[in-house]
């Protein structure tokens, strides 16, 4: 009997060799690059699912939210406390609002949001879709005739990047709490006063660059989750590296933007 | 339940495939097919695990590309066609596929709506409802309307899935091992339900499997797919009597009633 050729795979070849890994580097990038484009050509053309971003960005909210009001609270309450003996050695305890307000509206609560929801948000969207991926849900809406581009992805990415300033603010609020508890435990500060020395060096420049910091910060948490679920391969074992993939490239990324968009809004200062 | 006799009409071609060729990396997969479908039949493809029967439907629903030749549906021909016009073909065509691919966060009504909605512009809530009925009452399944695809059994989840094609109204079925990994018993309620579609919804269809007791009960025609090729077109008692020593063996080693 004549022994039936099948497309199963072939055997294992050898790992990739650093060429490889190099090329197939910048092969990503490439990818990512036009799945961006692909984003911004399809997010701005009808139908508008805006059902499902609100639905998203609930779930955005709701999956974080509990986590950031823990961070942020303690973020407040443990930079006043590791900071006072410094400013104490000066006899500087009373700007201790002014450097927290400064430290926490201009880096803490955008950084801090963005890597809780990196963690929360970016693994759970890289999962979902890959999940969805190898069960071919995402096949099964193409050929309905149905955009699952536009409906999974655009609706995730606009989710994340409306829902993370929020949560920003939110988290910049609720560190202040934090920090104002310290404050009026060892220095009988009122709140009054505490707010009023808090918004006192803060500039519109130090509004403006944490919201445009939140924003970018969610596009990249979004975009990155659902590059990594949208184009999972190889089962099961494919869902858990685009959820893996997703939190460290976020991370990385939201990392590398805060250093660049505080050089930007150095010049302007 | 046995098959009505249905009339095909061998004139008018709903799927026309010729010279297709695909390869995965180094490995060609169809070497050269040719296939017609006629208008009213349904054909079944059988061949062996990985021969490439579940590459072929995905390459006539515009899923994959192919390497060569040109895949024609309805008259169009779906290697050329442009992205909206894909889409537009694509309503047209059912597609169900082998693990369902029920949307795991939705109940089996949105589901089912989640096509019509985006493809329907203007269609009324009780349009929505009434179609919903409508194809939940042809698959059998009208009591799990609110239920998670989490809640339902293989066999009605494979149902539901053929009834969220079925709400578009398609003139093309493609099934991709509708009986895979069923109960016998199901696995004939399934059979039953492609024919019923057949006949109910004047569907043209191509089911890949590789269970001949499918076969048998649900094809027109049978086509025979090994090491790339169709080695074997007719009916289901024409390729099982085949004297062909390629094809011999896989019926062979099966076993039907």
């Amino acid at each position: 009997m004549e022994k039936v050729k099948t497309a199963s795979p072939p055997a294992p070849k050898p790992g990739p060799t650093i060429r490889e890994r190099f090329t197939g580097f910048f092969a990503d990038l490439y990818q990512v690059h036009l799945f961006i484009i692909r984003f911004f050509k399809e997010a701005f053309l009808p139908p508008f699912e805006f059902r499902e971003i609100v639905r998203q960005c609930f779930e955005v909210g709701v999956r974080s939210f509990t986590l950031i009001t823990v961070t942020g609270f303690i973020t407040g309450l443990i930079f006043t406390k590791q900071s006072r003996p410094s400013l104490s050695e000066f006899g500087a305890t009373s700007w201790l609002p002014s450097l927290v307000s400064i430290a926490i509206m201009r880096a803490l609560a955008p950084l801090v949001t963005a890597l809780i929801a990196s963690g929360k948000v970016g693994s759970s969207i890289g999962a979902e879709l890959g999940s969805m991926r190898v069960t071919e849900q995402i096949d099964a809406m193409e050929v309905s005739g149905t955009k699952p581009f536009k409906f999974l992805v655009c609706t995730r990415v606009f989710a994340t990047t409306i829902t993370i300033p929020i949560l920003a603010s939110y988290t910049a609020f609720i560190a202040l709490i934090g920090a104002y508890i310290n404050v009026s435990m060892n220095e009988g500060t009122s709140y009054a006063t505490f707010m009023q020395q808090v918004f006192e060096p803060l500039t519109f420049i130090d509004f403006w660059a944490s919201l445009i910091k939140s924003v970018v910060f969610g596009f990249t948490i979004g975009i990155v989750g659902c590059y990594q679920g949208y184009y999972s391969t190889k089962g099961t074992e494919g869902v858990g590296k685009a959820a893996n993939g997703a939190v460290i490239t976020a991370m990385f990324l939201v990392f590398i933007e805060e250093i660049v968009i505080v050089q930007i809004t150095g010049w302007f200062r | 339940m046995k098959k009505k006799k249905i009339y095909t009409d061998q004139k008018n071609t709903v799927i026309r495939i010729r010279g297709l060729e695909k390869a995965f990396e180094d490995y060609d997969v169809l070497k050269g097919i040719d296939l017609d479908l006629y208008q009213g039949e349904n054909l079944v493809v059988l061949g062996r695990s990985g021969t490439g029967k579940s590459v072929l439907i995905k390459l006539i629903s515009g899923l994959l590309k192919p390497d060569k030749g040109t895949i024609e549906v309805l008259g169009k021909n779906v290697t050329k066609t442009s992205d909206r016009e894909l889409q537009e073909l694509r309503i047209r065509i059912g597609f169900s596929f082998q693990a369902s691919a029920l949307y795991d966060s939705m109940t089996v009504r949105k589901n089912l709506e989640f096509p019509l909605i985006r493809n329907r512009k203007n269609i009324t809530r009780q349009e929505i409802d009434k179609e919903v009925e409508k194809v939940l009452e042809a698959v059998g399944l009208s009591q799990t309307i609110n239920q998670m695809p989490s809640e339902l059994s293989g066999g009605q989840r494979k149902r539901i899935g053929i009834a969220r094609t079925l709400i578009l109204n398609p003139e093309i079925m493609l099934y991709d091992e509708p009986t895979a990994g069923l109960d016998p018993i199901t696995c004939i309620e399934i059979n039953d339900l492609i024919n019923e579609v057949q006949q109910n919804y004047n569907t043209s269809s191509i089911i890949i499997t590789h269970d001949l007791t499918c076969a048998k009960s649900t094809g027109d025609r049978v086509a025979m797919l090994l090491d790339g090729r169709f080695e074997r077109v007719g009916t289901f008692d024409e390729v099982f009597n085949t004297k062909d020593d390629r094809v011999k063996p896989f019926f062979d080693y099966n076993f039907i009633q």
